[in-house]
This record gives C-alpha cells, sequence and structure tokens, in this order.
C-alpha cells in the first residue's frame, strides 16, 4: 500500500473520464494486477458510479408543463391571434373569401348609383322618370337604375326597377314581368339570378350551335 | 431536434408562448431530474424547475442561438439548485431528513400506482439510499456528478453548463468520485 505511487488515484479518474493515455493506461493496469488496495479501491470507485447511474430517471409531474404556462408573463393580443388564424387555415380563408366577395358586390351596387336606364329613342325622361309614352312601343327588356318608371305605352319584355318605383297606366301594357328591386341584398339576389339565367342562355345558345 | 428547438426559440422570440410550452415539454423531464437530484426533494425540485423556465422565457433574448439551448437551459436550472442550497445551509442536517421523507413518499405513491414487485420495492429503498447520499455531497462536487452520471452529459458540456474550466469540473468530479465511493463503499 504504502508503496503504491501517488498517481494510480489520479490514472483510475482520468480512466473514468475516458481520457487516459494508453501510457499511463498500461501502467495502471500493470500496478492494479500488483496491488490488491488499488484494486478494491478501484472496484469501490466503479461501484459507486454504477450506483448513481442505477437511479432511474424520474419524470416532471404531469401538470408542470402547465403550472410553468400558467406562470408566465402575459403574451401580447396580437400574437395570439396570428397564431388562431395560423391554426385555422380554413377558416381564414373563408374569411377573407367573404370579405372580398361582400366588397366587390358592395363595389358594384355602389357603381351604379347613377340614374340610367335602358337606351330606347321611345322613351321619354322627366326628373329622374322614365316614360314609356302613350301609343309608343318598347321592344324588349327595360331596366331603370335609380329611377321611376312610368307606362303609358307598351313594354313587349320585362320591366325591371332598380332604386325607383314603376308606375303602369291604365293604358299600358307589359307582356313581361315587372320587378322592383330596393336593398342591397335584392340586388345581390339579382345579380345571381341574372349571372345564372345569362349562363343558361349562353349554354343553350352553345347547344343551339350544335 | 435541435432544428426545431432553434424554431421554437424564434417563435418565443416572436412572443408565440404556445412554441414556449413544446420547449418546456421537450426539456422538463431532465430539468426536474436535475432539480430533485441535486435538492433531494419533489416539492422544491418542482418549485426550482418551474423557476428556471419562467427565467429561461423571461431572458429567452439574452439566449445566443448559436448555442446549444439545452445548455443554456440546465445552467439556469443549476444556478438556482446551487442557491437554494446555499441558502438552506445552516439546517442542512434538518432539510436531509425531510429529503429522504420526501422520497418515501414519492416512491410509496409510484408503488401504489404500479404494482411492484418485492425486488423492485427493495430497488425503491436502495435508490432512496443512493439518493440520500448524493444529497450528502457537497453541492459542488454534487452539481457536476448529477450532470456527468444522471443527466449523462460530456465533461466539456459539464463546463460550460456551469460556467468553469473543463479542469476544475475533472477535478470535481474526481472529488465526488472519491467521496461518493467512501459513502457507497458499506452497500
Amino acid at each position: 500500500m504504502k508503496t503504491c505511487p501517488e498517481e494510480m488515484i489520479d490514472y483510475m479518474h482520468d480512466y473514468l473520464d475516458g481520457d487516459i493515455t494508453s501510457e499511463h493506461e498500461q501502467k495502471l493496469k500493470n500496478h492494479l494486477q500488483q496491488c490488491e488496495d488499488c484494486q478494491h479501491h478501484f472496484h469501490e470507485l466503479k461501484k459507486a458510479i454504477a450506483f448513481v447511474q442505477s437511479t432511474s430517471h424520474i419524470s416532471a409531474p404531469d401538470d408542470f408543463t402547465n403550472s410553468v404556462m400558467d406562470r408566465l408573463p402575459k403574451e401580447k393580443k396580437k400574437v395570439g391571434v396570428e397564431r388562431w388564424l395560423r391554426h385555422h387555415p380554413m377558416l381564414t380563408a373563408a374569411a377573407l373569401f367573404l370579405f372580398f366577395m361582400t366588397g366587390s358586390v358592395f363595389a358594384s351596387w355602389n357603381d351604379n348609383e347613377d340614374f340610367s336606364f335602358t337606351k330606347n329613342d321611345a322613351l321619354v325622361v322627366q326628373d329622374h322618370t322614365v316614360v314609356v309614352p302613350e301609343g309608343e312601343v318598347v321592344n324588349g327588356d327595360l331596366t331603370v337604375r335609380n329611377g321611376d318608371v312610368k307606362i303609358e305605352g307598351k313594354v313587349t319584355g320585362d320591366v325591371t326597377v332598380i332604386n325607383g318605383k314603376q308606375y303602369l297606366a291604365s293604358a299600358g301594357t307589359v307582356t313581361g314581368d315587372i320587378k322592383e328591386i330596393d336593398a342591397a341584398f335584392e340586388w345581390l339576389w339579382y345579380q345571381i339570378k341574372s349571372g345564372a339565367k345569362d349562363l343558361v342562355e349562353w349554354g343553350n345558345s352553345q347547344l343551339d350551335e350544335k | 431536434m435541435e432544428a426545431l428547438v432553434k424554431k421554437r426559440i424564434k417563435q418565443v422570440l416572436k412572443g408565440d408562448q404556445s412554441a414556449f410550452a413544446e420547449l418546456v415539454e421537450l426539456y422538463k423531464d431532465k430539468v426536474f431530474q436535475i432539480c430533485y437530484r441535486m435538492l433531494g426533494n419533489r416539492h422544491e425540485a418542482e418549485d426550482i424547475a418551474q423557476e428556471a423556465f419562467i427565467r429561461a422565457y423571461v431572458n429567452i433574448e439574452t439566449f445566443n442561438q448559436k448555442r446549444k439551448f439545452s445548455t443554456w437551459l440546465f445552467r439556469i436550472a443549476t444556478n438556482l439548485c446551487i442557491d437554494r442550497i446555499r441558502k438552506k445551509k445552516p439546517d442542512y442536517y434538518l432539510d436531509a431528513e425531510v429529503a429522504g421523507t420526501e422520497g418515501l413518499t414519492m416512491y410509496s405513491q409510484v408503488a401504489a400506482d404500479v404494482q411492484m414487485p418485492e425486488d423492485e420495492v427493495e430497488n425503491m429503498e436502495l435508490q432512496e439510499t443512493i439518493q440520500k447520499e448524493i444529497s450528502k455531497l457537497p453541492e459542488k462536487y454534487r452539481s457536476v456528478i448529477v450532470l456527468k452520471y444522471i443527466e449523462e452529459l460530456p465533461l466539456q458540456e459539464i463546463s460550460e453548463i456551469l460556467d468553469m474550466p473543463l479542469g476544475t469540473v475533472k477535478t470535481r468530479v474526481h472529488r465526488g468520485r472519491e467521496a461518493l465511493r467512501k459513502q457507497l463503499k458499506s452497500l
């Protein structure tokens, strides 16, 4: 025991740390073969390490993450909204679609605030009122925007009044339908219907061509 | 893994708290383990481990993204543990007793939840003894031993976590091992 070189213990630790030089390792091995005390010491060291390593890995309590999150300072609102948008792409897309749709519909609604009507030589205009004079015949549909219509003569198609009223004199005749459109919603509905109608007509004309 | 962690850190830097929750999930067991082995008490370990995550969140701007997040996080945790150990030093022995009792309740709880064969119970008792011996180590040896043999970290990383030269870490590991050898040789 007394003859043991002091550095042997250091070599043991270097060995355990995995950074012993091969020269030292050889010296240590040779020494351990001769010295029982050092062998014992080395064994005890390895046993202690094995014991410490044998402690099972323990996990954090189940509610650990929630507890931490509850204790964090509050985050900025903006981030919450951004994250919501990121996590709900379909809803975000739907919201965007709705936003632009209503935007474009109202834009086309507002575009048509001017008084306008289907051009026809027979028509007479009096203070935002389109008059179909007695004895005159308007061939085809008549549409009036942002004005009234007074029919004393004859219209051989549909009469549509947007944002206005229609007066049909007892002598006047309309062969098609008479429609009054006031609210934006009805306007939207009318747009959709006429769009569909156009599509059907276009489809029919395509069929006719064949 | 590291790439994911980096991504989450960037999100946290932008103020996204839920990204931080993922980081907590990833590291909670390791941080809790360090704290538990350092403090030898489940309640204190939970308290300090939570505190470590909160500090990490609050100081995330100071984290150098070129480095390993775990190193930085473990450093916060070990520093908090060391502070706690130093604060309670005067009544150290009293606390060691409490720590032992804590360990007992914890293990008996585990045993109640999961049915344990006899030898497992014995193993639990042995583990408790080992934890007690770890708790007896002076704090400067305890931290290196916990990081090296329980977290199984390389010495270089331990030197970064504890912010001390590699040579010092080695010396402390050696002395810690010698101390453990003396304490555990009767087992």
